[in-house]
């Protein structure tokens, strides 16, 4: 009988190919239209603050040079990671992710939480030469992020895109993209005060390279990395509670 | 080649070449010193090169009038010449990328050269590079032997080919520059996925309208594959790739899928790419090619039905077990693994059907390199999705992802499978298509065999090993009960492997350049008369060549 209907679909070219799309379809349907209309997908955190402009040029340097083909950005519920990375990632820690940089190889360590462990001194050394700062370390040194001046002329464009796709970024967020961007590498200036009006209060304006004078590549990548699983303030209680599976 | 086109032809192609210079050159002029502009003049460039060997061939005579009589095999051979292209690319940036690894400083401090920026021009390279151009040139072939019938359409395959090869170059010298959405194996930006669009839709039509014009009532099995091959890669493709550019005079864009939802959208991408990229259209080499070598018809029709519907449904579900213990809901990662079990039974079907369609030719496995290239490929597809499935079960996962055993398997499936059939494909495919007795050199093949086993195997069980030491070491605890290792702990016991797989990958890399050797030296040797009527039914019908069923 099977064979019988095989027959038939296989001598009509358009046929087979409309049986192909069914037969394909449906698992990532089943899979992923759910998710966008499951409330549950992704936690409700009110206070979760967005990128600024220099963290999300940042990113996007990140995004550049490669670095999520050895680093991921997700902590698994697992015992053993939880102890050496911190709280296991969120979904609504990557909710104003485009892309999402989850990774899928750890070369080096997760980066979900590295912000705040280490100073802006130590991410620019290590960035500068890894190996002068853990010697057996086979990382890339990016030397060449310290020379290049931050393209801050397309920021607006970036923020602009990000509110097309559903990031609730302001008119007045879009309209002072650059100055934000400056301002946040650019400790105790006028504009860092606006910044923080507009980003919040824990928005971490420093020198990141050390040098104020010019914005540089290597400002906006530490500032992205600083701010690394600190977009959202994890209750207590979730980072307290441990329903993390152990590994067997 | 260009004397199989009429004078109308030679002229729309140019037209069509100076269509697309035009957008190259437009994109040069308001990309500014965004690397837009940069591909513009690639483009310009591509495009001249084309033109040049257009113009030079302009005076050539005419094709015959009858030259629907016969196959057109020209897009095929040049697509065999830019897939072994592409596999030197691709697999010395391999050797370098893993080399690195090992020896960091062999970046040699440049921008451009460093290791998340070559590691693309590698996964691109071999991947889309080496096998999507061995599956357009095996494909055209096939199905024209199995439907015997001409190529629909004089310039539509060159655009399908040549178009492709202007997507990948536009792909790897973008990384080079920075240029990418970061999404694993779906990196190019938005203006070369719209290009890839419209080259996939005309190879589309070009397959499906030859399939119509067949001379044979039923369509063959290995055709079923290509399709299933084209028609979901373009799903996946057009899906995976929605996104915003932040202009239309800059090359950066924003995915539209944010966080949870992207990464499952974009491993529901990233693993069917693998099943119906690097499986289904292999599948279908191995479905025409096998039995042709072997001189033995498939072993059962009905594994055949059972196996293709089984991956064409199956494999869609699987996506998420690339995202276990992470944010995604569980009952999607269930569901993952469930199905990836499951596709155990159809990829076990198909290796087995494989595998029986030898019996009664294993003293020719044994004697010819070629079919043993395909056999060894049949083994290592049924060994790596058994291992695929195994690692799909959650707490098996939990060990293996993130370390290199996820490397180790993939190329187990790249290099012993994907390569090994291709391989063997192309061995078989060149003295026909050029109308040899055999290869240029036997022995050559031979080395080319144990070179690649060699190197497979170098590479996998490096793989295997550092990566099952590097889970065990993240989860070791002391009696205390902290953890025994730092992470850099860890990364040091990885150094011994990763000297041995740039060596596995090396001897593969050398596989790959004698073959090309030999291929070359296979297509330049002086012409000898045709062993067999190579030309399709209406010619002589009595002699048309029956492909097994």
């Amino acid at each position: 009988m099977r064979e019988f209907f095989h027959r038939k679909i296989e001598r009509t070219a358009i046929g087979f190919v409309l049986a192909i799309i069914a037969a394909a379809s449906v698992g990532g349907i089943v899979e992923i239209a759910p998710l966008f209309t499951i409330q549950e997908t992704v936690e409700h955190a009110p206070n979760m603050r967005l990128y600024t402009p220099l963290e999300l040029a940042g990113r996007n340097i990140y995004v550049r040079e490669g670095c999520y083909a050895c680093h991921s950005q997700m902590v698994r519920t697992l015992r053993d990671e939880v102890e050496r990375y911190g709280q296991y990632s969120l979904a609504v820690e990557s909710k104003y992710d485009h892309p999402m940089l989850w990774g899928s190889k750890r070369t080096g360590p997760d980066l979900a939480r590295i912000g705040g462990k280490y100073s802006d001194y130590w991410h620019v050394a290590h960035l500068h030469n890894p190996r002068e700062v853990t010697p057996e370390s086979n990382m890339p040194a990016y030397r060449f992020l310290s020379r290049t001046p931050l393209e801050t002329a397309t920021l607006q464009s970036d923020l602009n895109a990000m509110r097309s796709i559903g990031v609730p970024y302001t008119q007045e967020m879009i309209d002072h993209a650059v100055k934000d961007a400056e301002a946040q590498a650019t400790p105790d200036s006028e504009n860092a005060a606006n910044l923080l009006k507009r980003y919040g209060e824990k928005t971490q304006v420093s020198a990141f390279d050390g040098v104020t004078t010019q914005l540089t590549e290597m400002d906006a990548l530490v500032a992205y990395l600083q701010v690394l699983g600190r977009l959202v303030e994890l209750p207590a209680k979730q980072a307290a509670s441990q329903p993390s599976e152990r590994a067997p | 080649m260009i004397a199989q086109l009429t004078l109308n032809e030679r002229t729309s192609a140019l037209g069509l070449l100076i269509l697309v210079a035009l957008t190259g050159a437009l994109m040069a002029v308001i990309g500014g010193d965004d690397p837009f502009a940069a591909h513009g003049v690639i483009i310009i460039l591509f495009c001249a090169v084309i033109a040049a060997f257009v113009i030079s061939g302009f005076d050539a005579p005419e094709p015959r009038i009858d030259r629907q009589d016969s196959y057109y095999d020209d897009p095929t051979k040049v697509g065999i010449g830019l897939s072994m292209a592409w596999a030197v690319f691709g697999m010395f940036m391999g050797v370098w990328v893993a080399a690195q690894l090992a020896w960091p400083d062999l970046a040699f401090d440049g921008a451009w050269s460093s290791f998340g920026r070559i590691r693309p021009t590698h996964t691109t390279g071999v991947i889309f590079g080496f096998g999507g151009n061995a599956l357009i040139a095996t494909s055209f072939h096939v199905v024209q032997r199995t439907s015997r019938v001409r190529l629909a359409g004089q310039i539509s395959p060159w655009f399908v080919l040549l178009g492709y090869n202007l997507f990948c170059l536009l792909a790897v010298t973008g990384y080079f520059m920075g240029v990418t959405q970061s999404k694993e194996y779906a990196e190019p930006e938005w203006y070369a996925d719209l290009w890839l669009v419209v080259v996939w839709v005309t190879y589309f039509v070009v397959f499906l309208r030859t399939l119509a014009r067949r001379r044979e009532p039923h369509i063959y099995v290995a055709n079923w594959y290509f399709m299933a091959f084209i028609v979901v890669v373009a799903i996946l493709h057009i899906v995976n790739n929605l996104a915003v550019p932040i202009s239309f005079t800059q090359s950066k864009s924003y995915t539209i899928w944010p966080g949870v939802q992207d990464a499952m959208v974009q491993w529901w991408y990233g693993h069917n790419a693998v099943a119906f990229f690097l499986t289904a259209g292999f599948l279908g080499m191995l479905y025409y090619y096998l039995p042709k070598r072997a001189e033995r018809p498939i072993f059962s029709y009905r594994l055949s039905i059972l196996s293709f519907w089984g991956i064409t449904f199956f494999y869609m579900w699987a996506g998420s077990h690339h995202l276990h213990y992470t944010a995604l809901p569980h009952w999607v990662q269930n569901l993952g693994m469930t199905f990836s079990v499951m596709l155990l039974v159809p990829s076990w079907a198909s290796a087995g059907n494989a595998l029986l369609t030898l019996n009664g030719a294993w003293d020719k496995v044994r004697d010819d390199a070629t079919l043993r290239f395909m056999m060894a490929a049949v083994v290592f597809y049924g060994l790596s999705t058994f291992e695929g499935s195994f690692m799909a079960i959650r707490p098996v996962n939990s060990l293996s992802h993130y370390t290199d055993w996820t490397v180790g398997h993939v190329h187990a499936g790249a290099l012993g499978w994907v390569a090994l059939i291709t391989f063997g494909s192309l061995y078989t495919l060149v003295p026909a298509l050029w109308k040899r007795p055999q290869m240029y050199s036997p022995a050559l093949v031979e080395a080319h065999f144990w070179l690649a086993i060699a190197g497979t195997l170098i590479y996998v069980f490096a793989m295997w090993n550092s990566g099952i030491i590097q889970g065990l070491m993240w989860r070791t605890y002391t009696e205390e009960g902290s953890l025994a290792y730092s992470f850099v702990d860890t990364l040091v016991a990885m150094y011994p492997y990763y000297i041995a797989r740039t060596v596995g990958g090396a001897l593969f890399l050398l596989g790959a350049i004698i073959g090309s050797y030999n291929i070359w030296m296979t297509a330049k040797r002086p012409f000898m008369p045709a062993a067999t009527d190579d030309v399709p039914q209406a010619l002589s019908p009595a002699h048309a060549r029956v492909p097994a069923e």
